[in-house]
């Protein structure tokens, strides 16, 4: 794959510039060939990756060969010893590091020219203010939650008076043989939490069949996670990166698939059910990742079409590819529903919005609840909490003048924000 | 980039910086404001700004366990609905879908849960509990093999369970409604 010395680096360019420097019959009518895209693709563009797994390893090297050389990695792990086997940025001397870390120290050191800076952190752990200095946001996650936080924050910072705060969001997962990269442009097209109802839950077996009926290796395992840990320390919490913590869960289970004569239960698979790891193949990452990096440069350099939208992969028997629009969501948490802005006069309180609201013809509003990012606001149910946010209903409305006011009701495909002018 | 920034010039639809409300937050408020309680069921929020952590008490009024009142407690993660609610019993109960650490056997609570079921659908799944105990998916593998064995023994040991008497030696939390 890299190479180490510079000559190496501009063959590189030479290849790329091949599409840089003149346009093809599928080169998009906003494309621009010459010295100011190369500029923008070199100098100017800055990309954020978010994971620096076995997907982040892929992408933070294919992006700095690609000529991005303004790259910026964030993941809040360390290097396992179980991680070497397909995270091959990472040698065994790394063990324990930052994964974040070693990788940018990887890719500086073989590919000339590239600033990566490395975050040793949680994404949660910056604000709209981190976010707003990127292009592109590369996303090699396996959580779900880390998807969805980064997919409201890019679609909440988008602001219309200033197009370069849409970040687009270009997203790859993988799942054993099987894997997907999908281009989310926040607000325009569907987003993460639109498709939210298509991922499969995390495994869980019937508690029933846990307790009284097991049959395989991971029932033992969630015998031991899910029933005896509460039971024999009811005040402690498992911590599923504690070394001891799974020290006790695999001798729990191992003595009770002992007793239901099930093989298999092992330190791995122990770790495996407990963390909910599925297992990561270093062939479907590759894939993904490279699918991944070449949307960023489509995108970043308008040479030719992005993707539109969804790009699913599955390898378990022979390759199948297949590419559709993912449809945005009327009932999506984030995304769906109407924003608008509503007019109010100094005078008027926040009963007078409900009413306003229950009057307009076309929400079919009846018993609307609303809430601001500070909290509840009016909740009209169950009995406890309305009483508790009734005192808000003589407030003021210009106190929430200029703020986003959330409102839900059954009547609403799911909320409507509203704006108070 | 270009293209982006002026797909993003066209497409004006009223966009403003939007408030931080999580999506699981959001979520949870509209569950919950859109619960339908019967008179049997009520909530209780240790701290009413908190919405991901509540009570769920239910006093059923037919069934073996009438007279009884049956506290549960809610705690949702940030990743609701993609994760299910955890849901526990607080009292240690004689039901054979409860385990004596307040475990409940439900398939929508785990194995069957999916983001498009909401809080609702949890709560009528814990009253049908108190209504049909279901001896085929024991939690509590004595107490239905009691119920098959014989249904009107293990309708009065519910009913002696539920005012605190032991049941075969073994403790039981008094639970009746005051
Ligand atoms: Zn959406």
């Amino acid at each position: 794959m890299s190479h180490g010395n510079g000559q190496a680096h501009t063959q590189t360019h030479a290849h790329v510039d091949k599409v840089l420097e003149k346009g093809g019959p599928f080169t998009d009518e906003y494309f621009q060939a010459g010295k100011d895209v190369k500029k923008f693709l070199r100098e100017q563009c800055k990309v954020l990756i978010i994971g620096a797994g076995g997907l982040g390893c892929e992408i933070v090297a294919n992006l700095a060969l690609t000529g991005f050389s303004d790259l910026h990695i964030i993941d809040m792990d360390t290097i396992d010893v179980s991680n070497l086997n397909r995270q091959f940025l990472f040698r065994s001397s790394d063990v324990g590091k930052s994964k974040a870390v070693a990788a940018a120290d990887f890719v500086m050191k073989r590919i000339p020219n590239v600033k990566v800076t490395a975050h040793h952190n949680k994404i949660q752990d910056f604000g709209d203010d981190f976010y707003m200095q990127f292009n592109l946001v590369v996303c090699g996650l396996d959580s779900v939650e880390a998807r969805r936080w980064i997919n409201a924050t890019l679609y909440n910072m988008v602001d219309d008076d200033n197009p370069e705060s849409l970040k687009p969001l270009i997203d790859g997962g993988t799942e054993g043989f099987k894997g997907q990269s999908r281009v989310i442009l926040p607000t325009i097209s569907s987003c993460y939490e639109c498709s939210l109802d298509m991922l499969t839950p995390p495994t869980t077996f019937p508690i029933c069949t846990i307790a009284n009926t097991p049959r395989l290796p991971e029932h033992c395992i969630e015998w031991a996670s899910v029933l005896e840990w509460p039971k024999v320390f009811p005040s402690k919490k498992l911590d599923n990166d504690d070394p001891d913590h799974i020290e006790w869960l695999l001798n729990k289970s191992l003595t009770r698939a002992t007793e239901f004569n099930i093989e298999g239960v092992n330190w791995s698979l122990v770790q495996g059910v407990v963390k909910n790891i599925i297992p990561s193949v270093a062939s479907t990452n590759a894939i993904i990742a490279a699918s991944c990096c070449n949307e960023a440069f489509k995108i970043a350099t308008t040479t030719a079409a992005y993707l539109n939208n969804y790009m699913m992969f599955i390898g378990n028997e022979g390759v199948f590819t297949y590419t559709f629009e993912h449809q945005k969501r009327e009932s999506c948490v984030v995304c769906g529903g109407e924003t608008m802005d509503l007019e109010v006069k100094d005078e008027m309180i926040v009963e007078d919005l409900l009413e306003i609201l229950k009057q307009k013809a076309e929400f079919q509003v009846r018993k609307p609840s609303l809430s601001n990012d500070q909290g509840n606001i009016y909740l009209q149910y169950p009995p406890q909490l309305e009483e508790y946010t009734r005192q808000n209903l003589s407030k003021s409305l210009s106190d929430y003048k200029g703020q986003t006011i959330l409102v839900t009701d059954a009547n609403l495909p799911f909320k409507l924000s509203l704006r108070l002018v | 980039m270009i293209k982006i920034w002026s797909m993003k010039k066209e497409a004006e639809n009223g966009q403003k910086k939007k408030p931080k409300t999580s999506a699981a937050q959001l979520r949870v408020q509209k569950d919950i404001t859109e619960l339908e309680l019967p008179s049997t069921m009520s909530t209780n929020f240790p701290n009413p700004s908190d919405l991901l952590n509540f009570e769920l008490i239910i006093q059923p009024d037919e069934g073996m366990y009438k007279g009884g009142s049956f506290k549960f407690t809610f705690n949702i993660s940030n990743n609701y609905p993609h994760e299910a609610p955890k849901v526990k019993l607080t009292q240690k109960i004689y039901h054979p879908n409860l385990d004596h650490q307040g475990n409940v056997c439900l398939n929508i609570l785990r194995e069957d849960w999916k983001p498009v079921l909401n809080l609702n659908a949890l709560v009528v799944g814990l009253q049908y509990l108190f209504l049909e105990p279901n001896a085929e998916d024991p939690l509590n593998k004595d107490a239905a093999n009691d119920l098959l064995r014989d249904r009107n023994q293990f309708k009065s040991w519910v009913a002696a369970s539920m005012s605190g008497k032991p049941v075969k030696g073994e403790p039981y939390d008094y639970v009746l409604a005051r």
